[in-house]
C-alpha cells in the first residue's frame, strides 16, 4: 500500500504535550496521592554494614500512638518470598535476599523492621522506639578487598564473595601480546554513583472493594513490577493493577524490585487499608540501587604506529550486598562485551567477576555497563596515544571500525553486532564544530603562560533495546525483548494508543504521537497516549536500555499501519472499488485516476463501528494490537569533545566548551533528542568531576549519606552543551531509530577525563581516577612538583 | 485537629485565598501545603534543603518551604506554583518560556525551579548566563543538564516584568 507523505511529524522539533500539567503544578506523582484511611509505613534500617541480629524488641513501638502494626523480618519470612533477580547469568550463585532481614544484616540501610501508623510522623516516631541488639561483624566495602582470601564472607553460598564469572574471548590476545611492539597496563576505577532521581521512590498499595489490589508506583517497568509483586507476595497477577503515574526521573533506579515494593502490597491486604511508603532522600542514598562501582585492569598491546592489536580486560564489578534485579548482567554482558568500543581490536579477552560487598546493591544506572565498557575502550586508546605521544584524534582514526565494515561484529563476537554507523564522519563533524586545530594551537600557546588547557575526545557505540526475545534466554535474562502497542480508533476517527513503554520525563506523549500521526495521517491533537496502567495497557516491558523509540516506537508504527490496512479494506468496500486501487493520502482514501470523491479516515472509522457496510469477512472495529519483537538491536554512536582549563593552584576544572555529535539513527523529535543529550552529558560530567559514593572501609558506614555530602552538580558547575546529530538509520527497525537516552552518560566521562589529562600533560600525569575533584588534581600536581624539587 | 499544647492555629494567605488550619508546631510549611491543603505542585526532593524542589514565594521572596515551619508562616502571603496559573489557566511568562525551550523533562524540580527563576529575574531583570547559572544554584535538576533552563531564562532576560 502506498501511504503518501502528508504532514510529516517525525523529525519535527515539536514542543512537548506533557509540559502544561507539569508546569502548572498539576503533575501527579505517587507521593501526591492521598486516599481515605491511608496508613503510612516507615522502615527501620540497619546502622551497621555487617552484623548478626541478636534481638528485636517491638513492644514500645507497638504501644506508640497511632501505630497499627510493627513487624520484624521473622514475621514476614513465610509470607513474602525472597527477592529474586530478573537477570541471572548462567552459573551465578544467588544469595537469598529476604524482604526484611531476619538474622543478619549486610549493608547500612538494609531493612530490619517496619511500622505502619496512621500518620507519617507517628510512623517515624515509632521506629525510633524499636530496640535492636546487634553483634557487629567485620565488613568489606571495596571490590578489590572483597576478593582477597581473608575478606569477610557475606553469604555461605557465595565462596570468595564472587557470584559470577563471565568470560569473553575473540581472536588470540596472547599472540597479539607477543607480536605487538609495546604493551601497556592500566587500572581504571569506575566510581560508584547514586542515580539521584529528583523524585525519590514512593508506593501506595490500595485494596479495592472488589478484592483486587492497586499499586501506585513510580516504575519504569509497570508490567514487570506487576509480575514480580504478584509472584513474590503471591497475589494472582490478574488481580493486581500496577499504576505508574508521573515519574520524577528514573535513570535505571526505578526498574528494580525493592523490599518496599513488596511490603506495601502485603500490608495493604493484611490491614485492608491503603498503605503508603515514601523514601526520604537520605534513606534513598542507602536503599535505592547505586550505579557503576567497577575496577578494571587493562592490558593493551599495540604497535608503534598506534594500531591496537589486542586488549585484555579483567573486571571486578561491585554489586553490593545482594544481587539486585539485573546485577549479574551489568559488569558482564553489558560491560566487557563492549570493551573494544568503536575500535577494530580483533584480539580481545575479558574476564568479569561479580563481587558482593557490605554496601547498597548496585544495579542499572543510565547506560548500565556501557559507560563502563566505553571507558575501557576509551582509556585504552587514550593511553596508547599518550604513551606514543601521538595525536589523540589520529590514533582514533587509525583504529576506528570503518563505515564499510557495518554490520560489524567486534572481535568475532556472536553476541555483539553494530548495525550501522560512520565514526570518521562523526569525528570530522566534531572536530569542525570544536575547531580542533585552532584550539590545539591555543593550548600550546597558553601553556607557556602557565595556563593549562586541555582537549578531550571520546567516541562510543553500544546497543539499544535488548532483543529479540529468543536471544535473551541463553544469557539468563528472564523477560522478553518485545514491546506492545494498541492503536484504538474511536468512532470519530481519533486514536488512543496504549503503549507498554513508560516515560519518566522522556516525552513519550509527544514522540510516540508523532510516529503514529505520520502513519495515521491525523492531527496530533487527535491522538492520546496511554502508559503506566496495567489495567489499560495490554502488556509491556517499559523503558530502559534506550529502548522506547526503537522498540516501543516501532510497535506504535507497525500497529498504526495495521489500522490503516484494515481501514483501507473497509474504504474499498464503501467506495465499491478494488482494494488495490485505493490510496491513503492526507487523511483520506482516494482512488487515483478516477473522479471518486476522497473518503475521510473519520468516515471509515464510523463505518468500522456501525458495521453497516463491511466487506465479507471483515469484523467490525478499528483497533489493532501488536507485540513487536525486533530482529536486532540498533547501535547509536557518537564523538564528544571537551575543552577545559585546570587551575594548577586549586585543581579546579573550568569547562570551557562541550561538543556532542551523536548518531542515533532517525530523529523523531530533535528538540527532545537534544534534551536527552544535554541531561546525559551532565550526568557523565558529574561522574567525571564531582560524584562519588564513599564508604568508610573499616566500618562500612556510608559517608555520602545525603545531598549535603554527595556532589550532584548545579547549573553553575556545568557548561552549555553544543549538541548536533548525524542520522544513519538503523536497519533493525522500521523507523530507523537507535536509542538516545544513554549516549551522554556514556561519552562524557572519558571525554572529560581525557580533557583534564590533556591539560595536565605538561606535568607528565598520565592517569587519574574519577571523580577528578580539585583535591585529587591538586594532589597529583603537587606530587609531581615535589618529585621535581627532590 | 483541635489546638493543643503542641499545636497552633495559623492563618496564611495562599495564592490569594485566606487559609486557616491547626498544625503541629513541628510541621514544615511544605507538608502543610502538600498534606493539609492538597497543594501538591510543591515537591519534596531532599531532606537537607539542597534541592529546591519545594521553593515557594513567601511575601514575594523565593523560600525553600522545607526550611520554614508552618507556624512561622502565620500571617504571611504565599504563592505556590498553582498560584501562577489560577483563573485563566494560562501559563505565566516563566512557565511559557520553560515550555518553549524544553526546559523540563520529568517535571519534578520544575515548580521550584520556576519559583527560583521568578526570584532571580525580580532581583536582576537582565542577568548574564553566568548570573543565571549562579542564581539557580539552590535548585537541582537531574534531567535537563540545565542547558535549556538557562536558555529559557535568557529568553526572559531584559524583558523586565516577571509576571
Amino acid at each position: 500500500m502506498t501511504i503518501s507523505q502528508g504532514t510529516r511529524h517525525v523529525g519535527q522539533p515539536l514542543k512537548r504535550r506533557e509540559d502544561l500539567k507539569l508546569l502548572a503544578g498539576r503533575g501527579r506523582y505517587v507521593d501526591d496521592l492521598k486516599l481515605p484511611g491511608m496508613l503510612y509505613m516507615a522502615i527501620l534500617r540497619s546502622p551497621h554494614a555487617h552484623a548478626k541480629i541478636d534481638s528485636i524488641d517491638l513492644s514500645l513501638a507497638r504501644a506508640a500512638p497511632g501505630v497499627r502494626l510493627a513487624l520484624s523480618g521473622s514475621a514476614l519470612e513465610d509470607r513474602i518470598g525472597p527477592i529474586v533477580p530478573n537477570w541471572i547469568i548462567p552459573g551465578s550463585k544467588v544469595p537469598v535476599r529476604r524482604v526484611v532481614a531476619t538474622d543478619r544484616v549486610r549493608f547500612v540501610g538494609e531493612s530490619v523492621a517496619l511500622v505502619v501508623a496512621e500518620s507519617l510522623a507517628e510512623a517515624y516516631d515509632a521506629i525510633g522506639l524499636i530496640e535492636v541488639e546487634y553483634d557487629v561483624l567485620p565488613a568489606v566495602t571495596e571490590e578489590q578487598d572483597a576478593v582477597r582470601g581473608d575478606a569477610p564472607q557475606l553469604h555461605e553460598n557465595v565462596p570468595g564473595n564472587i557470584t559470577t564469572f563471565y568470560k569473553v574471548k575473540g581472536g588470540d590476545y596472547e599472540k597479539a601480546n607477543r607480536e605487538a611492539d609495546q604493551v601497556v597496563k592500566l587500572r581504571v576505577v569506575n566510581n560508584r554513583l547514586i542515580p539521584t532521581c529528583m523524585e525519590t521512590r514512593a508506593i501506595v498499595a490500595a485494596p479495592e472493594p472488589d478484592g483486587t489490589l492497586t499499586v501506585y508506583i513510580g516504575s519504569q517497568v509497570p508490567h514487570m513490577h506487576r509480575r514480580w509483586i504478584a509472584e513474590t507476595v503471591r497475589i494472582p497477577e490478574h488481580q493486581l493493577r500496577v499504576v505508574a503515574p508521573d515519574i520524577g526521573g528514573g535513570f535505571g533506579a526505578k526498574m528494580h524490585l525493592y523490599p518496599e515494593d513488596l511490603l506495601c502490597p502485603y500490608l495493604a491486604r493484611e490491614l485492608n487499608a491503603p498503605v503508603k511508603w515514601w523514601e526520604t532522600r537520605s534513606e534513598s542514598h542507602q536503599s535505592t540501587s547505586h550505579g557503576r562501582a567497577h575496577t578494571e585492569d587493562l592490558e593493551i598491546a599495540f604497535n608503534n604506529d598506534g594500531r591496537i592489536l589486542g586488549l585484555k580486560v579483567s573486571t571486578l564489578g561491585n554489586v553490593g550486598a545482594y544481587l539486585s534485579n539485573m546485577a549479574t548482567g551489568g559488569p558482564t554482558v553489558n560491560t566487557v562485551n563492549f570493551g573494544t568500543g568503536t575500535y577494530k581490536i580483533e584480539n580481545y579477552e575479558a574476564l568479569s567477576r561479580v563481587v558482593v560487598t557490605n554496601t547498597v546493591p548496585v544495579d542499572a544506572y543510565r547506560g548500565y555497563g556501557r559507560p563502563e565498557g566505553a571507558y575501557i575502550a576509551e582509556r585504552a586508546i587514550d593511553a596508547v596515544a599518550r604513551h606514543l605521544n601521538l595525536d589523540q584524534v589520529e590514533v582514533r582514526r587509525r583504529n576506528f571500525i570503518q563505515a564499510s565494515d557495518f554490520p560489524y561484529r567486534p572481535y568475532g563476537s556472536t553476541g555483539v553486532m553494530y548495525d550501522s554507523g560512520d565514526y570518521q564522519a562523526l569525528l570530522d563533524k566534531a572536530l569542525e564544530a570544536f575547531d580542533y586545530e585552532g584550539r590545539r594551537g591555543e593550548c600550546e600557546a597558553l601553556r607557556g603562560n602557565g595556563i593549562y588547557r586541555g582537549i578531550g575526545v571520546a567516541a562510543y557505540t553500544h546497543m539499544c533495546g535488548m532483543a529479540p526475545s529468543r536471544r535473551l534466554a541463553p544469557g539468563g535474562f528472564d523477560r522478553g525483548g518485545w514491546e506492545s502497542a494498541r492503536v484504538s480508533i474511536d468512532s470519530s476517527g481519533r486514536a488512543t494508543i496504549y503503549s507498554g513503554s513508560m516515560s519518566q520525563g522522556q516525552g513519550h506523549a509527544t514522540s510516540l504521537a508523532q510516529i503514529a500521526a505520520d502513519v495515521l495521517q491525523i492531527p496530533l491533537e487527535d491522538i492520546e497516549i496511554v502508559q503506566g496502567d496495567t489495567r489499560q495497557v495490554q502488556a509491556g516491558h517499559g523503558t530502559f536500555n534506550s529502548r522506547s523509540m526503537a522498540v516501543g516506537g516501532s510497535s506504535v508504527h507497525v500497529s498504526s499501519h495495521r489500522v490503516i490496512t484494515k481501514a483501507k479494506t473497509i474504504a474499498a468496500g464503501m467506495l465499491e472499488v478494488d482494494e488495490k486501487d485505493v490510496s491513503y493520502s492526507a487523511g483520506a482514501f482516494t482512488v487515483p485516476g478516477t473522479d471518486i470523491a476522497p473518503l475521510t479516515f473519520s468516515k471509515v472509522a464510523r463505518m468500522a463501528y456501525v458495521g453497516h457496510k463491511l466487506p465479507d469477512g471483515v469484523a467490525p472495529g478499528l483497533d489493532e494490537t501488536v507485540f513487536y519483537d525486533p530482529t536486532g538491536m540498533g547501535a547509536p554512536s557518537g564523538v564528544h569533545m571537551a575543552y577545559v582549563e585546570v587551575d594548577p593552584e586549586t585543581g579546579i576544572v573550568d569547562i570551557l566548551d562541550y561538543v556532542a555529535v551523536d548518531d542515533v539513527g532517525t530523529l523523531i523529535n530533535p528538540r527532545l533528542a537534544a534534551g536527552q543529550i544535554h541531561g546525559g552529558v551532565v550526568q557523565g560530567i558529574a561522574q567525571a568531576l564531582f560524584e562519588e559514593v564513599s564508604y568508610d572501609s573499616e566500618s562500612g558506614q556510608l559517608l555520602t549519606g545525603s545531598l549535603l555530602d554527595y556532589a550532584v552538580p548545579r547549573a553553575e558547575h556545568v557548561p552549555n552543551i553544543r549538541s548536533s546529530f548525524q542520522q544513519t538509520p538503523s536497519p533493525t527497525n522500521p523507523i530507523g531509530v537507535k536509542g538516545i537516552g544513554e549516549s551522554g552518560s556514556i561519552a562524557a566521562p572519558p571525554c572529560m577525563v581525557h580533557a583534564v589529562l590533556d591539560a595536565l600533560s605538561p606535568f607528565g600525569i598520565k592517569h587519574l581516577d574519577m571523580p577528578l575533584t580539585p583535591p585529587r588534581i591538586w594532589a597529583a600536581i603537587r606530587s609531581v612538583r615535589e618529585g621535581d624539587a627532590r | 485537629m483541635p489546638a493543643t499544647a503542641s499545636t497552633r492555629e495559623v492563618t496564611i494567605e495562599i495564592n490569594g485565598l485566606r487559609r486557616t488550619g491547626t498544625v503541629e508546631a513541628r510541621r514544615l510549611l511544605v507538608h502543610f501545603l502538600r498534606e493539609d491543603l492538597g497543594l501538591t505542585g510543591t515537591h519534596v526532593g531532599c531532606d537537607t534543603s539542597q534541592c529546591g524542589a519545594c521553593t515557594v514565594e513567601i511575601d514575594g521572596v523565593a523560600v525553600k518551604s522545607c526550611t520554614v515551619l508552618a507556624v512561622m508562616a502565620d500571617g504571611a502571603s504565599i504563592t505556590t506554583i498553582e498560584g501562577l496559573t489560577d483563573g485563566s489557566g494560562e501559563l505565566s511568562r516563566v512557565q511559557k518560556a520553560f515550555h518553549d525551550h524544553h526546559a523540563l523533562q520529568c517535571g519534578f524540580c520544575t515548580p521550584g525551579m520556576v519559583m527560583s527563576v521568578r526570584n532571580l529575574l525580580r532581583e536582576n531583570p537582565n542577568p548574564s548566563e553566568r548570573e543565571i547559572r549562579h542564581g539557580l544554584a539552590g535548585n537541582i535538576c537531574r534531567c535537563t543538564g540545565y542547558h535549556n533552563i538557562v536558555r529559557a531564562v535568557e529568553s526572559l532576560a531584559s524583558e523586565g516584568s516577571v509576571a
